[in-house]
């Protein structure tokens, strides 16, 4: 499968993500810098790494949802192109409008980075197909702002119609309901705080991130 | 033309930073502080030419999250 990163000025888990693309499709992604205004023909996926797009100026992910390329990401996940947004990537979708909420300053107002436990709510999605519901996995979370906040009628949305992906099983930031990923309506569209691309084989201490991956090439395969 | 755009947090917003100010203020001995909120102030400089139709779409496109946030132009 031909897969795309997006690489933003301060990105800096997009090698990351490119790794665990390239060792579960077998091929390396083309990586795409933030200026270009379409994206690459015939991909599978495209990948919004982890990091500090534009510095984190402004808010989280501000200038980097509004960046040319997010205007070719934005119309192609419209077309049912998935889309993983990880960290920085989660704040960028919902700065862009493409995943409800806002993601604000930690509760503690510490910046987190440890294991953590998730459970996975939906393992229907094409994110999640691999994961069994209701199983507690161990990935890595490492931020300073990934405390969700949405009204209460859109929680209750994103719970009614199983868009909660995966839930932190421990209060970690502050987020509304536990949430640490969610999916928009169509289900292509994938926010997370935490990190799989971090934890994809053994010598990573597990590999617990692996099968969103492995998930995903299936679906496109 | 100077503008100022105030950027602040929704009513009912947790404000993390604001709780600790709230928190500092009230360890340094400063009784009667009932609440902290922390915002932003933007200063722009634009050409007198700019209608207030692009300020406020300036303010929701970018410089405001107006899923968290409220804000208020002030003339300078």
């Amino acid at each position: 499968m031909k897969t795309a990163v997006v690489v933003f000025p301060g990105s800096n888990c997009d090698r990351d993500v490119a790794v665990a693309l390239e060792a579960v499709t077998g091929r390396a992604p083309e990586m795409v810098w933030h200026r270009e205004t379409e994206l690459p023909d015939g991909i599978g996926l495209v990948a919004l790494p982890g990091g500090f797009s534009y510095g984190d100026y402004l808010r989280s992910g501000a200038m980097a949802a509004r960046s040319p390329i997010l205007r070719a990401v934005a119309e192609q996940s419209g077309r049912g192109l998935p889309v993983l947004g990880i960290c920085n990537g989660f704040q960028i979708l919902t700065e862009a409008g493409l995943l409800p909420g806002a993601l604000m300053r930690n509760a503690g107002l510490n910046f987190v980075c440890r294991d953590v436990s998730l459970t996975v709510e939906n393992a229907q999605s094409s994110f999640t197909s691999r994961y069994d519901a209701g199983e507690t996995i161990l990935v890595p979370v490492a931020h300073h702002d990934g405390n969700y906040v949405a009204d209460a009628e859109t929680l209750d949305r994103l719970e009614g119609e199983g868009r909660v992906a995966f839930r932190y099983a421990e209060e970690v930031n502050g987020s509304a309901r536990r949430i640490a990923g969610i999916l928009n309506g169509a289900g292509n569209v994938l926010g997370m705080m935490p990190h799989p691309e971090r934890r994809i084989e053994k010598a990573h201490g597990g590999d617990d991130g692996r099968r969103l991956f492995e998930g995903l090439l299936e679906l496109v395969a | 033309m100077k503008l100022r755009i105030h950027i602040t947090l929704k009513p009912g917003v947790l404000d993390p930073q604001g709780k600790a100010i709230e928190h500092a203020l009230a360890g340094l001995g400063f009784a009667g502080v009932e609440g902290a909120r922390v915002g932003k102030l933007i200063e722009l400089d634009v050409a007198d030419t700019v209608d207030d139709a692009q300020i406020d779409a300036m303010c929701r496109q970018l410089l405001a999250n107006t899923v968290i946030e409220n804000y208020r132009i002030e003339r300078a």
